[in-house]
């Protein structure tokens, strides 16, 4: 797809995000915040995944890490400001993705796949045991915070979440999408990309390798911990099971979904669950078989996710519009 | 002082002696080949000369520092560049990132995480001139899956290229190209090393015809020790190094074309 089409895309979709609040009922804005929390997160992972070549599944850890960062620093230490608590959760993602990134990057496939499903099951059964440091099986809980510096004592926690909390949301989904589209066409995106088609090729061209996957892993990790700090905020719950691996896998879930070959296929892939989501779970008990009924079907049929099969539909689109300029 | 020299260099894995005492040494404005029979020990020789093994004795030295064991970016950084026997490309990148890649590391950019890469001149002016040298600057926009095999070819060696390395080891550049393209293809790639300002090239190579045709000098390997390190002429004029390197049969066929 060219830039054109694209950005045209992107505009529409953001003024249609815009106007949710004032359109729809709460109840719809207020479902949408789950939905730039996971699109922020999975941006990032798909950097790692995408862009890096490298399947985590234990990505999940960092979503937890951003959600306890906020119950830490504004339950426990009762600073109520949430740029700190991003803050927080982004100094502590580096903290943790550093020494286990380090460790897991000199693997690749299979191996990281694994090493990452083990640290992330390290870190809950940490949450989940240490009852007096974590609150166990009942999380922590994340108070109400000011955002900007403004209380909005006027509005109530769903009017909260429904107004200026959906429209921060939004504005950090595109920041953070803006800052992750510059990376990734960066010298370092291209040089992450070398070296998830050809590691072995990619470092006899000078590619940094290890280093490289590392700052991706890291990245990453701060993507996912600031999704996080957005579910905790809305849930107001520090929940041990953000960090289960059935939610790692949910994060994969939702990056193939929408295609990880794309950039913006997870945003694609975190709008189509949330909704997708909601409805089912209105309409059957059975709605986590439909969901991997769809996934096997993407997978065999679509492997390139929705946001691929919208690529392919656009380019058939231009072709059939200037049928003399196909090369 | 030789741009790259070999010292006494023994290699051994467990009991098995891959290389013996080897000394060689190449000079700069040398086309170096290496010949020698399956398990001669030429790919050791090749992953001794590029810094990828530590020799088990003696010492490899190029421009005058030792780089044993020094790994592949430590190499592209001091200059050398190598290319594989089985052609080894970056599928989903196009040809143009695929030679950007070399020339992102080469002019030391591979840091800058927020830069446009696309808008970086000095990138694409580099990129553009490798290109042309290797007749790809109509494949720019290609993906590297979709080239036929010999251009895939072409572009591993030109993105070696694009690092502006003093010495290129090539390990068969012609395996998989069809007899017929060959000569083709060597004309070019030592075109393409003049126009890119290489000073010497080493080649490891099967083909007995190439060999002759484009060697300034010859060195035969087998079972671990250097056999001969000689011009073309006398090289092929000595029937006993041939039957060795080549076998019986490839020996007649070498000394027919000479003939």
């Amino acid at each position: 797809m060219t830039q054109g089409p694209r950005l045209l895309l992107v505009a529409v979709g953001v003024v249609a995000l815009g106007l949710v609040p004032t359109l729809a009922p709460p109840f719809y804005a207020n479902l949408l915040i789950p939905f730039f929390a996971y699109a922020i997160a999975l941006l990032g992972f798909n950097l790692l995944f995408g862009y890096g070549g490298l399947l985590s599944f234990g990505h999940a850890m960092y979503l937890g890490l951003g959600a306890y960062a906020a119950a830490i620093v504004a339950g426990v230490l009762g600073i109520r400001h949430f740029e700190l608590v991003l803050l927080a959760a982004a100094f502590g993602a580096v903290a943790v993705a550093l020494p286990i990134g380090f460790l897991c990057v000199r693997y690749s496939g299979i191996f990281f796949g694994m090493l990452t499903l083990a640290f992330g099951m390290l870190a809950h059964s940490f949450l989940f045991k240490f009852y007096h440091l974590t609150g166990g099986d009942s999380g922590m809980r994340v108070p109400r915070m000011r955002i900007l510096g403004l209380e909005f004592d006027a509005l109530n926690k769903i009017e909260l979440l429904a107004g200026p909390f959906y429209y921060y949301c939004l504005a950090l989904m595109l920041l953070a999408g803006f800052a992750l589209w510059r990376i990734v066409h960066s010298p370092f995106g291209l040089h992450l990309r070398s070296l998830r088609d050809n590691p072995q090729k990619a470092e006899y061209l000078g590619v940094h390798v290890p280093q490289l996957r590392l700052l991706a892993y890291v990245i990453s990790a701060v993507y996912g911990a600031i999704g996080g700090a957005i579910l905790g905020f809305r849930i107001g719950l520090a929940d041990p099971e953000l960090v289960h691996w059935t939610h790692s896998g949910h994060l994969v879930f939702m990056t193939v979904l929408g295609g990880f070959s794309n950039f913006l296929g997870p945003v694609v892939g975190a709008l189509t669950l949330t909704l997708l989501q909601d409805q089912l779970q209105s309409i059957t008990q059975y709605w986590r078989f439909v969901l991997g009924a769809m996934l096997a079907a993407i997978v065999i049929f679509f492997p390139r996710g929705l946001a691929g099969i919208a690529a392919d539909a656009g380019r058939r689109l231009v072709r059939r519009q200037q049928p003399q300029v196909a090369a | 002082m030789p741009l790259l020299e070999a010292k006494g260099v023994s290699r051994h894995f467990g009991e098995f002696r891959a290389l013996q005492d080897v000394s060689l040494a190449v000079d700069e404005n040398e086309f170096v080949s290496v010949v020698g029979p399956n398990g001669a020990g030429k790919t050791t020789l090749v992953n001794l000369l590029t810094g990828l093994l530590l020799p088990s004795s003696g010492q490899v030295f190029f421009k005058g520092q030792t780089i044993g064991g020094v790994g592949p970016i430590a190499l592209a950084k001091r200059g050398m560049a190598r290319t594989f026997q089985l052609v080894q490309i970056f599928p989903q990148l196009t040809v143009a990132e695929t030679i950007a890649a070399a020339v992102v590391s080469q002019q030391q950019k591979q840091w800058r995480l927020f830069a446009a890469l696309s808008a970086d001149a000095a990138v694409f002016q580099r990129v553009r001139q490798i290109a042309g040298i290797f007749g790809l600057s109509d494949r720019l926009e290609h993906a590297a899956r979709m080239l036929s095999q010999g251009e895939k070819k072409l572009l591993d060696v030109a993105s070696a290229f694009a690092l502006s390395p003093e010495v290129i080891l090539l390990d068969e550049p012609t395996s998989g190209v069809s007899t017929s393209e060959k000569h083709a293809l060597m004309k070019t790639l030592i075109g393409a090393a003049k126009a890119a300002g290489v000073k010497s090239v080493i080649l490891v190579e099967h083909d007995m015809d190439l060999v002759a045709t484009y060697s300034q000098r010859i060195i035969a390997l087998a079972e671990g020790k250097v056999i001969a390190d000689l011009p073309p002429g006398p090289f092929f004029a000595d029937p006993h190094i041939i039957a060795t390197v080549v076998g019986k049969r490839m020996s007649t066929d070498a000394r027919h074309q000479r003939s």
